[in-house]
């Protein structure tokens, strides 16, 4: 339980950083598919008898790299380049699984999660790769930012653009390698973008707007772990659940002051015009 | 009509730039043999019709796109090759693109033009991102998200993110499209000042004939092909110019609506030239 509650805080706070800048870009789908494309190396380490984490991590880098090079030289729009990336991910996972005779215990906890499992090397591992990718982003957020703000604006200020958009897709990567243990293959995209468009509600700045996505992605993990684990519960599901509860509680609170404030300014009105 | 050479150099050379967008099945020109020189201190208006290819112009000379026949130098050098001659170049296009949900104040996005300089230490940084934005008139807003701005303040918040890197050229490409006349005022008056006071040589495309009169001391005017370029006054005082530059913007401007197809036009990069 310990370990699933800090290898989660990990987790959901580098998630919420990546997050920000996938769902900014408008590529909020791109954990999904880099998710799918992870599960086709996991099938892969499963039948070739590695350890799945790291096929998954191989492929999944691999895969991102070629597809931001195919999408240069053939400028295919961006979701279409996440469907072929996602199809081609599930479909060697398909392929590998119906050869290896269906489903086995290890890939069920994959595509679901098991962090309430994590082993202490997990959670060692699960925390280097989260620190390693938030010092990346740490130095170079600004520039991030300003591509993700305005690619061309970027380029003509004289970054190097492919580079930093090459940098990105691998972090990315590594974002969603690692969060597969805590909601699994097929829940990972809500890590990155529930807590993201819920920050995004309360109309602050670039940094407030990343502090508020952290804190929904390590309270909605945090408290996910525990009631899973008090109830007996999937711990992914109930994590995501969670998340999406946030999100609606916070689209309700803002329409209600939107509400209270349109019904207040109306009756300052009437008062005035009454006094007129 | 040639402009007659000065002693100040030219930190713009375009020498014979033509550009077309190709396929398999097609070939359009956008720009053809365009030529013009830019001196220090000028402040040239380009004006032509929609699908002049003023933005392609822009484009080239910045080194977005690279595949274009003919040289462009900028303060001597090719920006295709040399990414550090950009540091010297501010761009500002049209104000479309700005998505009213980014999250980012109008402070943070003015900081994003300091992304890449070391020379200045945070806190000289953090002044210099207050001083430019009371420059331009923000300071009150300058703690409010960008998408909460009108159409005008966000193109003040985009030139205070220009400036603050100090430009020595200024290149815009149709700023105002979208903007009230009264801010477009103050948009003006800003941009003659940037110009006179603190001699940043800008390029603007406009199609606002009026402002480019006032504003601009050099003219170019494209379509597709280069039809003049020259001192304003002569462009403005000469009325049989403004009538084939009238008579040319109303004939692309038809084509553009009427002719999905630029291979069966007759705009193929023939029009009339009086420079």
């Amino acid at each position: 339980m310990q370990h699933a509650l800090i290898s989660g805080a990990a987790i959901s706070l580098v998630c919420s950083v990546v997050g920000l800048f996938l769902v900014l870009r408008r590529h909020s789908l791109f954990g999904d598919a880099m998710s799918h494309v992870a599960f086709g190396g996991i099938a892969i380490g499963l039948f070739t008898k590695v350890y799945p984490i790291w096929t998954a991590f191989i492929v999944s880098v691999l895969a991102a790299i070629g597809i931001t090079k195919l999408r240069e030289f053939t400028k295919i729009p961006a979701d279409s380049a996440v469907a072929l990336l996602l199809s081609s991910g599930l479909a060697v996972g398909v392929v590998l699984i119906s050869l290896s005779n269906g489903f086995t215990l290890d890939l069920y906890s994959f595509l679901f999660g098991s962090i309430l499992l994590i082993s202490i090397q997990d959670m060692v591992t699960s925390i280097a790769l989260c620190a390693a990718v938030l010092i990346v982003i740490s130095i170079v957020y600004r520039k991030l930012m300003y591509i993700t703000f305005d690619e061309e604006q970027a380029k003509v200020s004289g970054l190097d653009v492919g580079k930093l958009n090459y940098l990105f897709v691998v972090l990315a990567s590594i974002t969603v390698i690692t969060s597969i243990r805590l909601v699994g293959v097929l829940l990972i995209s809500s890590l990155l973008v529930i807590p993201n468009i819920t920050a995004m509600m309360f109309g602050k700045g670039f940094k407030k707007t990343a502090l508020i996505s952290a804190l929904v992605g390590v309270f909605s993990v945090l408290s996910g772990i525990t009631i899973s684990y008090v109830t007996n519960l999937a711990p992914g599901g109930t994590i995501v659940l969670i998340s999406i509860g946030t999100f609606l509680a916070t689209v309700a609170s803002k329409y209600s002051m939107m509400l209270i404030k349109g019904k207040g300014e109306k009756l300052v009105t009437s008062m005035v015009d009454q006094k007129q | 009509m040639q402009i007659a050479e000065g002693s100040t150099t030219a930190i713009v050379d375009v020498k014979n730039v033509s550009y077309s967008y190709n396929n398999s099945f097609s070939s359009s020109i956008i720009l053809n043999d365009i030529s013009f020189k830019v001196k220090e201190g000028d402040f040239l208006g380009i004006i032509g019709p929609n699908g002049a290819g003023k933005t392609t112009l822009f484009q080239c000379m910045l080194g977005l796109l690279k595949d274009y026949d003919g040289e462009i130098t900028i303060f001597g050098e090719d920006t295709r090759r040399n990414k550090l001659v950009l540091k010297k170049i501010a761009y500002i296009r049209q104000k479309n693109f700005i998505d009213r949900s980014f999250p980012a104040t109008v402070n943070e996005i003015v900081s994003l033009g300091t992304v890449g300089i070391k020379a200045l230490s945070k806190e000289k940084k953090e002044d210099k991102i207050l001083s430019v934005i009371e420059s331009v008139g923000l300071f009150e807003y300058r703690n409010k998200r960008i998408g909460q701005l009108s159409g005008g303040q966000q193109q003040r918040v985009l030139i205070a993110k220009a400036l603050i890197a100090d430009p020595a050229l200024l290149i815009l490409d149709e700023p105002t499209t979208g903007i009230d006349q009264s801010t477009q005022d103050r948009f003006y008056a800003l941009l003659k000042s940037l110009n006179h006071e603190k001699n940043i040589t800008i390029i603007w495309s406009s199609h606002d004939l009026g402002a480019v009169n006032k504003l601009a001391n050099k003219v170019a005017c494209i379509n597709k092909n280069m039809f003049f370029h020259g001192n304003a006054y002569e462009f403005f005082e000469n009325e049989k110019l403004l009538k084939a530059y009238s008579e040319s913007a109303m004939q692309a401007h038809m084509q553009l609506h009427l002719n999905k197809n630029p291979n069966s036009s007759n705009n193929n990069g023939n029009n009339p030239t009086y420079s």
